[in-house]
């Protein structure tokens, strides 16, 4: 071929909609079409930044999860780890707060990121020195993390600091132009999972590992550190939501965090990254959150179906998610 | 040497053919891969079927077995004409095929997999005390030391290529198929299942016996019969044929106008050299090296070693080694990065499960392996990727609609093309290509010798493994013919023949050195 051929030929086929990627803003779009249908009060400005604010935890948990799925790992640990590390920055703060006053804040915090990147660390690190499948090992982390959780709580609650609440207050509450704080945590996390995944050599390491990891090895990846380096941006994504869950309840219980393994994976796995990996999405995963916590203020909005079902309904939503996706991708 | 057909058969026993297969016809769609192979097997006899790689053996095997439904010709048991709907009819007309590869379940004991799907049972519940104890006799027969409740998963391979042998003997069998039953055996196991293999010809069983070790044919075989691509070549008994006439019937044709001509002798120092090397904790080892402008071809039959061998050399597999220089930087802990920034690579035989990322563009799968070596920094070089792929496409000539293709939706050829494309990016000085051209069209498969031939002109290193004894001939300046993971032969100049590459991989190899034609 000629050099003249190469610079004619289209560098894509053109412009073509990709349904496939589409599908979760399509889907989020129309749910939202419908809360507008069944109650007016769906649209206002309170209620819509109330709903995103809300998802923010499942998005920045999910922007973490993306990566690990796209490696072709899963984590089950996720909602325990966010227990065990906002007990352990509630205890850090606590104990810093008589000396520091409110800078026992940003140290606390600081320690939540350390302690968040040192658990993924640890899951990553089983499951790649020791060859465990990664469902076995979170399995096994997800319970130890929620029984240390309990034991840190005596079964109770572990309360932040009174002289700590109201400077803590606003990075759950509180907003810049408007926009709550922790929906642009969550755009910045998004922002970075987005850059690391599809613009750094890094995240193209990601998608290899998880489309064959034989390939990968053939080809001087080292397998290992990619999947473990997954698992410390997991912790790190759920230490930044643990950051934002503290001042809005104020306290670790050992209910803290339970199921959310599993609203996480469906976010992803509805956002279109493949549980197989190879293919991952993040902004898809923010939409998939979105949906989820759209989908529960529709269903409280609305006289319809009792909000008991929400639970019933986020499950079919998978399943739906994956049906559809059985039935229009090409293969 | 009288190389015509035979018709007088061996036959030990008196009544006819056991089996008799008639212009036995297999295609798939419009490709062809067995044309009218008339033979018969007769009780108490062993009858050797051997050819190259892809000649048609295992698709014949299939047919007689039940596996395969002939698309032509006819089957006929001891005069009767029959026809098998699947494996489990012809096991009950008494045709049993044992697998090259090991068929059994690793959790189950040998008494378990042996009844496997036909359990004895007493008053509904299982009869493992009768199961057993049947085990033990049939183990006796093929002179197994296993236990019948020995759990299969802790059975050397050896044992376990007998216990599958002693399931195809469980009920009586009239004719017994044994596809390259010595593939995965050592030697002193090698002799004791031909001792086996007599033992069953003595009781009266018909044994088709397919083997690439000649050297077993002639000790072992009644009659041969040869196959060269998918066509029949004949049968003749045993004793008129030795090894080397085998392997010129098995090779049988000449080289074409594919190749570039050879080149002149290389007399640089070796860019790479590699001492030593123990792959698999000794199983395969070897010593080698080659210079600037030389192609070193690696020949032997498949399951020899070669592709292990390398992929020892390259980390992906356990192994040590003596010394691996690569352009006089020496390598201590390989791996394929080590490696690579040390100007050595490797191309998968495997392109599809090994080699690019299928559901993945050009691009990515062109800079994965050297992405480092063009780009020091942590961020993707969106615009230089774009370039790396225009020159390859070009460079390469890779055939495609639009750059933004994925690798999956690229002919054979195209993506052997971009593979080696791919590996070619760290602009390495030695490159060791497995199977260059395999499943590729003839057009295609010119250019990627083009390439190498470019490649060694330009002053760089080429090894190549090839099962395709026209290819290896015709690249290499140099052989080393691989057998049972170990080198058994060097072959350069004039001795670099099909007939002796085929004679050294297969026979014994007691007499390989530079024997000619007599």
């Amino acid at each position: 071929m000629s050099s003249a051929e190469i610079a004619t030929l289209p560098e894509s086929e053109g412009f073509k909609i990709r349904w496939g990627d589409l599908a979760p803003f399509i889907a989020l779009g129309v749910i939202i079409l419908l809360g507008t249908m069944i109650n007016s009060n769906f649209m206002s400005a309170n209620n819509i930044l109330n709903v995103i604010t809300r998802s923010a935890f499942i998005a920045i948990i999910g922007v973490g999860a993306t990566f690990v799925i796209a490696t072709g790992g899963l984590d089950l640990s996720i909602g325990s780890m966010l227990a065990f590390v906002v007990g352990i920055m509630v205890m850090a703060m606590n104990a810093l707060a008589p000396s520091l006053g409110p800078w026992a804040i940003p140290i606390g915090a600081l320690v939540a990121l350390v302690v968040g990147s040192l658990c993924g660390l640890m899951n990553g690190l089983i499951i790649t020195v020791g060859r465990i499948e990664p469902f076995i090992v979170t399995l096994g982390t997800m319970g130890i993390f929620r029984a240390l959780i309990t034991y840190m709580t005596d079964g109770g609650s572990l309360s932040i600091d009174r002289s700590l609440r109201n400077a803590y207050r606003p990075v759950y509450f509180g907003d810049f132009l408007g926009v709550p704080y922790p929906v642009i945590i969550t755009l910045v996390i998004a922002l970075l999972g987005a850059f690391i995944l599809y613009r750094t050599k890094y995240g193209r390491r990601v998608t290899a590992v998880g489309s064959n990891a034989d390939v990968a090895r053939f080809s001087g990846v080292h397998v290992g550190r990619v999947r473990t380096m997954a698992f410390v941006i997991q912790g790190f994504c759920v230490a930044v939501a643990a950051i934002c869950y503290v001042p809005r309840l104020g306290a670790a219980t050992p209910t803290t965090g339970q199921l959310w393994e599993l609203q996480v994976i469906t976010a992803v796995v509805i956002g279109g990254t493949l549980l197989r990996g190879g293919k991952a999405h993040i902004w898809g995963t923010v939409a998939g959150a979105l949906i989820l916590e759209v989908i529960a203020n529709v269903m409280v909005l609305s006289d319809m179906v009792s909000e008991y079902l929400v639970a019933a309904v986020q499950g079919a939503i998978i399943i739906i998610a994956m049906l559809a996706h059985r039935f229009t991708s090409p293969r | 040497m009288s190389m015509q057909a035979s018709d007088t058969t061996g036959a030990r026993t008196a009544p006819g053919p056991v089996l008799r297969a008639d212009t036995l016809s297999k295609a798939y769609g419009p490709i062809t891969v067995l044309t009218d192979v008339t033979l018969d097997i007769n009780a108490g006899e062993v009858h050797a079927i051997i050819g190259e790689n892809g000649a048609g053996k295992s698709t014949l095997m299939r047919l007689l077995s039940g596996h395969a439904e002939p698309t032509g010709g006819t089957l006929a048991m001891a005069g009767t004409p029959v026809a098998f709907f699947d494996a489990v009819q012809a096991e009950d007309a008494g045709i049993v095929l044992v697998h090259q590869e090991i068929l059994l379940a690793p959790d189950l004991t040998v008494a378990q997999n042996l009844f496997l799907g036909r359990e004895l049972s007493r008053f509904f519940a299982v009869d493992d005390k009768q199961m057993n104890r049947r085990t033990a006799e049939v183990l006796a027969r093929v002179g197994s030391t296993a236990r019948p409740w020995t759990v299969v998963g802790e059975l050397p391979l050896a044992q376990r290529q007998l216990v599958q042998i002693a399931r195809a003997l469980l009920d009586d069998r009239k004719v017994i198929i044994l596809d390259e039953p010595t593939a995965m055996l050592a030697n002193d196991e090698v002799d004791a299942l031909l001792d086996i293999v007599r033992n069953l010809r003595a009781q009266g069983v018909a044994v088709l016996y397919i083997s690439h070790r000649l050297e077993e044919v002639e000790a072992l075989a009644d009659r041969v019969t040869v196959l060269r691509d998918g066509k029949m070549i004949g049968t003749w008994p045993a004793e008129t044929l030795d090894q080397r006439q085998m392997a010129e019937l098995m090779v049988g044709r000449e080289l074409s106008m594919l190749y570039p001509p050879k080149r002149e002798p290389a007399t640089a120092e070796p860019v790479l050299v590699v001492e030593e090397l123990s792959v698999d904790h000794g199983k395969i080892t070897g010593s080698f090296s080659v210079r600037p402008g030389e192609v070193l071809g690696i020949g032997g039959m498949i399951g020899a070693g070669r592709t292990e061998l390398i992929e020892g050399l390259m980390g992906l597999r356990p192994s040590q080694a003596g010394a691996i220089r690569v352009g006089g930087t020496a390598v201590t802990k390989p791996d394929v990065k080590a490696l690579m920034a040390a100007g050595l690579v490797y191309l998968t035989e495997d392109r599809k499960g090994k080699g690019l990322l299928l559901n993945e563009g050009l691009g990515p799968n062109l800079i994965l392996q050297a992405m480092d070596m063009i780009n020091p920094r942590l961020r993707l070089d969106r615009k230089k990727e774009t370039e790396a792929v225009k020159s390859a496409v070009q460079d390469y000539d890779i055939r495609v609609r639009t750059l933004s293709i994925e690798a999956g939706k690229l002919s054979g050829g195209n993506q052997q093309k971009l593979l080696l494309a791919k590996v070619m990016q760290a602009d390495p000085s030695v490159v060791i290509i497995d199977e260059p051209t395999r499943g590729i069209d003839i057009g295609n498969k010119s250019q990627i010798y083009r390439f190498i031939d470019d490649l060694v002109r330009a002053g760089k290193a080429c090894v190549v493994i090839s099962s395709e004894l026209p290819e290896l001939v015709g690249l290499s300046d140099r052989v080393l013919v691989m057998r049972a993971g170990r080198f058994v032969a060097e072959l350069t100049g004039d001795d670099i023949t099909e007939q002796n590459v085929v004679y050294a991989a297969a026979s014994s190899g007691k007499d390989t050195e530079g024997r000619k034609r007599a």
